[in-house]
């Protein structure tokens, strides 16, 4: 449920019934602790070992509103059980020690905790507890609506649809909150400064039902991974539509696909927000990003809400929100056109991430793809270390703020690990099936909304409830779930369709598409295309998510350029540049620098993971929002 | 009633030489606060705990402190904390501070010093335990003879 939910159902009574998990490997500490919290009116559990601790919250993040932890525990530190929870589910910590030395109050601090209390406990300490509840909601919640605030209604929307992950997202939020504001705003900005000139450079090709359609269609048949917008183009045998069209479209697909399966859970949302699209989508299981991808495709600003909607912060579960934002303010305008912010925001999490778009599984795979990218550096961002190498663990914490939620939602559609070769690497993530979100394949206008996971996608994803909990899992599933995706991409693309119709995104697809620039000439296109285009609305998603640390520097670059008349410009071929072997998706404005050849999936996997990496380092979670705004404006 | 009011008498003076002495601190007064109708057997219930778990710590610490080959002063410190963590959870001031003296042995790595600690502490320890369980032994005779318990302080 929603922070606003739990608020609500106990607010009249909060702090009474505030659940409480006490974990103390002494028995007379424990059991006074337990009674003096009861007193306190609590709901109160109890547990002598850290690893059973953690097991209880990672079952499920919203049994428990604050944690009370010893220090000095045999099986595990309270510090690290401290970080772990911090990082994965976002909750308050409160540390307890019988030892009072600075030193250890230092670290505490240091690792989160948001009290020290001393041994022994007095209950007019334990009667303030809740308060470290109440602020860490407030303020995740303040966070992400600032990193929102353009998506105001995405964000509000994705704070309420919070999906029980709410607090946990709103944590995650407040946790990426920096890096969401400096992403949305950077890509905002980009991204409108780059479509207009990109648009004025080349007439913009609508993608039509039909003509997403068509291509949704052509996906299906030569697979997620291998579809390659050459091959698109000439299943699609439409009249002047270029592979640069299409290579944007498919980045754009690709991002979206990332997006639905990190937000599986705002099927809903994205159903009742897109009404018939989301039927479509829904179809295709979890390919509830697809929804939002139509939706996405909207309005650049539904894009940007939507993506915003995602703010890392927890946002996993929230994907489905801003999805949903992002898809019912979309339909509206009447273009909805890819809704790269969908993606966009899980593509950053790295290329790994697109994988993530496993429909179904999406959760485990979305994850799985995305932690990769993320994890690699991305992870190390937040808590650092331990969010990347954790991916499994740390669910939501490292990549996704919502660990494994998201894989679950929905990255099922394009979880297909589109980078084969990113899978390799962006498994890291534990298979962070968000990797299909960076379909390598040049799924250009369409996947670039797959969550396109260059690292940073992953802290989209990350965001993603459903995925973080996937993530854990994903490792395994990533690989897994790579072959789903295919199939799911195809569903999803049929549907898809509907919402790309929007003309005026076609342009930015293309832009967007062209500013994800491969630079590793993997014609990463199409799932570049999305992260730009995402970029520039998920902008503030994909900071958010990035800064689970992942997203590799994914370099979008939406070149603006990608206006082509008739559909994707193949200045969009994003290109991946595997600059330090991340995989950096940069759009370069205006053509296609990258040229359409990229390369196999693998290889454009393999660039973008790298870049992912690189990006992931660099950007910190900071999703390079320069890039993808200015490109995503096509 | 003579024999409740004899008891009680004895309970006051019992649980006042307690404090006195300062076996027991004011966090035992909390803890006997914390007793109340719902769970009327907390104190015993806990300390019983402690005493448990304390038995169990002091063996760990003369076990560790035995070995021939070379004592693991992080072990013993690991159990000195623990007991310093509980006995002050319940308020056994004299325990806890034999504990906190014996941990900067433990630091100094003296075997010598961490023996005579440990001495020390067993000793409070025992002398807790009786006074504890006399303590508890009339409170069941005042509640066996119909009589309330004394409320402290």
């Amino acid at each position: 449920m929603t922070v606003e939910r739990i608020v609500s159902e106990t607010k009249d009574q909060f702090p009474i019934g505030m659940r409480v998990l006490a974990v103390d490997d002494d028995p007379t500490c424990l059991l006074l602790l337990e009674t003096l919290l009861r007193r306190c009116q609590y709901h109160v559990t109890t547990t002598s070992q850290a690893i059973t601790a953690l097991k209880m919250l990672r079952e499920n993040n919203n049994k428990f509103d604050l944690v009370i932890s010893d220090v000095h525990m045999p099986d595990m530190d309270g510090f690290k059980l401290l970080e772990l929870v911090g990082l994965e589910m976002d909750l308050p910590v409160i540390m307890l020690s019988a030892n009072d030395d600075t030193k250890l109050v230092m670290k505490g601090i240091t690792h989160g905790a948001c009290d020290y209390l001393l041994k022994p406990v007095r209950i007019e300490e334990l009667k303030n507890i809740w308060q470290h509840v109440i602020r860490r909601k407030k303020f995740d919640r303040k966070d992400w609506n600032n990193s929102g605030s353009q998506d105001k209604p995405c964000a509000d929307s994705s704070e309420a649809a919070g999906i029980g992950n709410a607090d946990n997202n709103l944590k995650l939020n407040k946790k990426r909150k920096d890096q969401n504001e400096d992403e949305d705003e950077d890509l905002d900005e980009n991204g409108n400064d780059n479509d207009d000139p990109s648009a004025q450079k080349k007439p913009r090709v609508v993608w039509s039902v039909e003509l997403h359609r068509k291509f949704v269609a052509a996906v299906n048949q030569l697979g997620i991974e291998k579809a390659v917008p050459k091959k698109i183009l000439e299943l699609m045998n439409v009249e002047k539509l270029t592979r640069e069209n299409v290579a944007s479209h498919l980045q754009k697909f690709r991002l979206y696909l990332k997006r639905i399966s990190c937000v599986a859970n705002q099927q809903a949302n994205m159903a009742a927000a897109l009404g018939t699209v989301d039927s479509s989508y829904l179809r295709m299981g979890s390919l509830n990003g697809l929804g939002n991808f139509h939706a996405l495709a909207g309005t650049d600003q539904l894009h940007n809400a939507a993506f915003r909607s995602f703010p890392p912060s927890g946002v996993l579960g929230r994907l489905n929100t801003p999805a949903g934002l992002g898809i019912r303010g979309l339909p509206s305008p009447g273009t909805i056109q890819l809704s790269h912010v969908q993606n966009s925001g899980h593509s950053s999490n790295d290329q790994s991430k697109m994988q993530s778009f496993v429909p179904g599984n999406h959760n485990t795979n979305i994850l799985q793809g995305m932690p990769m990218s993320l994890e690699l550096d991305q992870l190390q961002n937040n808590k650092g270390d331990s969010r990347i190498g954790e991916l499994p663990t740390v669910n939501s914490t490292a990549v996704f703020p919502v660990s494994g939620s998201l894989i679950d939602s929905q990255i099922a559609g394009f979880s297909n690990n589109p980078l084969l070769g990113v899978k390799s690497n962006s498994l890291m993530l534990e298979g962070s099936s968000q990797q299909a979100t960076l379909h390598a394949c040049n799924l250009r206008d369409g996947v670039s909304a797959i969550g396109f996971q260059n690292g940073n996608t992953l802290s989209d994803f990350a965001s993603i409830d459903p995925v973080s909990s996937r993530l854990r899992d994903s490792k395994a599933d990533l690989q897994g779930q790579a072959a789903p995706i295919n199939c799911n991409a195809g569903p999803m693309i049929r549907s898809v369709p509907q919402e790309w119709k929007a003309p005026r995104k076609d342009a930015l697809y293309q832009s967007h598409l062209m500013s994800c620039s491969v630079n590793s000439s993997i014609p990463v296109n199409g799932a570049m295309v999305q992260l730009d285009q995402c970029l520039d609305r998920n902008n503030s998603i994909f900071h958010r998510t990035m800064d689970s640390g992942s997203m590799g520097p994914l370099n979008f670059f939406y070149p603006l350029s990608i206006k082509h008349s008739k559909g994707l410009n193949s200045a969009m071929e994003p290109s991946v540049t595997e600059k330090e072997g991340y995989f950096t998706y940069q759009l370069r404005p205006q053509g296609n620098h990258i040229p359409d050849n990229i390369g196999s999936l693998e290889d454009l996997a393999s660039a973008m993971m790298k870049s992912d990496q690189d990006k992931r380092k660099s950007m910190d979670g900071n999703f390079k929002h320069d890039n993808y705004s200015r490109r995503t404006c096509m | 009633m003579d024999i409740v009011n004899q008891l009680q008498r004895q309970f006051i003076d019992h649980s006042t030489s307690l404090h006195r002495e300062g076996i027991v601190d004011d966090q035992f007064t909390e803890l006997q606060k914390l007793q109340d109708e719902n769970s009327p057997d907390f104190v015993v219930e806990v300390v019983s705990l402690f005493f448990e778990d304390s038995e169990k710590l002091l063996n760990n610490m003369a076990r560790a402190l035995e070995q021939a080959q070379g004592v693991d002063f992080k072990q013993v410190d690991a159990s000195v904390h623990q007991l310093k963590g509980s006995s002050s959870s319940i308020g056994a001031m004299r325990v806890k501070n034999a504990c906190i003296a014996f941990r900067s042995f433990c630091e100094a790595q003296n075997r010598e010093g961490c023996l005579r600690c440990l001495q020390k502490v067993t000793h409070e320890y025992s002398l807790l335990k009786n006074k504890l369980q006399s303590l508890f032994r009339l409170e069941q005779q005042i509640l066996a003879a119909g009589g309330s318990i004394p409320v402290a302080k």
